[in-house]
């Protein structure tokens, strides 16, 4: 029986390791979605509201799921905590994902206005999710200015291209005391376990499940490989034979003269 | 005055939360600036928009 296995994020405790997010659905499909999911984290953008008043996606956000507001659209620092703000005024709370981008080809961040945004942020009393290039000199900042965890990008956002920055998200996840989320990128279940055996503390994922053929299908399938890859990391995964094999089996008592 | 990058025309002015209504806004979900500067909830019915002004209302959409 595997010892008890909380993910804390900002001082609140979660069971799940899935963080959602909601954009690119038909908001009838967020509950399927969020149940699917197992997903205690839903992430949310801010934008300007339309004044029709109807269909707000916090109307189908399941209760008792923490949203994680971020910060798109900002392309500095001074954006990034000007939308914080207004989020915390929508009134669900402290946490935010900083998110700036300069870029809108490869829509990559710009670390060094995630730091200062963060800075800012944590001051404010915020719980400050960095979304990052996966750079450890960054990291390490990000953690001084008192991040309650860091988000690197696997592959550019939406692309579903998996693991492109494997092995810098593995010196992350080796080097610094915080979680590490990662986001962006992840296409498929396979890669979302994969990032968790290596020993991420959680894995984002929006547009692998939103561009699914079957959304609450995928949701359930990525549920379960996340929790696969966590389950391996905790258990010790077995060492790799670099030349040759080795028998399974006994090696004596062979049917033979 | 200016509500979301849009000019409207109120003479006289509203107080904001009338103003969310009239301009069809559910309070409870949306976030306010009044020229540049946060609106806290609770001063809504107090808060005085006069013609001059620039509002952003902003509300939670699906996002990543």
């Amino acid at each position: 029986m595997m010892k008890e296995d909380k993910f804390i994020l900002g001082g609140k405790e979660f069971q799940s390791r899935f963080i959602l997010g909601s954009g690119k659905y038909n908001v009838e499909l967020i509950q399927a979605a969020v149940r699917n999911a197992g997903a205690e984290i839903i992430t949310l953008a801010v934008r300007r509201a339309n004044s029709s008043g109807e269909g707000n996606i916090v109307d189908y956000i399941p209760e008792g799921v923490t949203l994680l507001p971020n910060t798109s659209g900002a392309r500095d620092a001074g954006e990034a905590v000007r939308i914080a703000r207004l989020s915390r005024e929508l009134g669900c709370g402290n946490f935010v994902k900083v998110e700036i981008m300069r870029d809108s080809k490869y829509l990559l961040p710009d670390n060094q206005e995630t730091i200062k945004a963060t800075e800012q942020l944590v001051k404010e009393g915020f719980v400050v999710l960095p979304y990052m290039y996966p750079d450890l000199n960054v990291a390490r900042d990000l953690a001084d200015a008192g991040a309650a965890a860091v988000m690197p990008l696997a592959a550019p956002i939406g692309s579903n291209k998996g693991l492109a920055t494997r092995e810098f998200i593995q010196i992350l996840v080796d080097e610094i005391d915080l979680p590490i989320i990662v986001d962006a990128g992840i296409g498929r279940p396979s890669q979302a376990c994969e990032v968790m055996e290596m020993g991420a503390a959680a894995v984002m994922a929006n547009t692998a499940i939103a561009t699914a053929g079957d959304i609450p299908l995928m949701a359930s399938a990525f549920r379960r490989a996340i929790e696969a890859g966590r389950e391996a990391y905790l258990s010790g995964l077995g060492r790799v034979r670099e030349a040759g094999g080795e028998a399974s089996s006994p090696v004596t008592g062979f049917l033979r003269d | 005055m200016i509500i979301n990058g849009e000019k409207k025309s109120y003479p006289g002015g509203r107080f904001l939360s009338q103003l969310l209504q009239e301009e069809g806004f559910r309070a409870e979900r949306v976030a306010v600036e009044l020229n540049g500067e946060i609106v806290p909830k609770t001063a809504y019915g107090d808060t005085f928009v006069g013609e001059a002004d620039k509002l952003e209302v902003v509300s939670f959409v699906g996002g990543g």
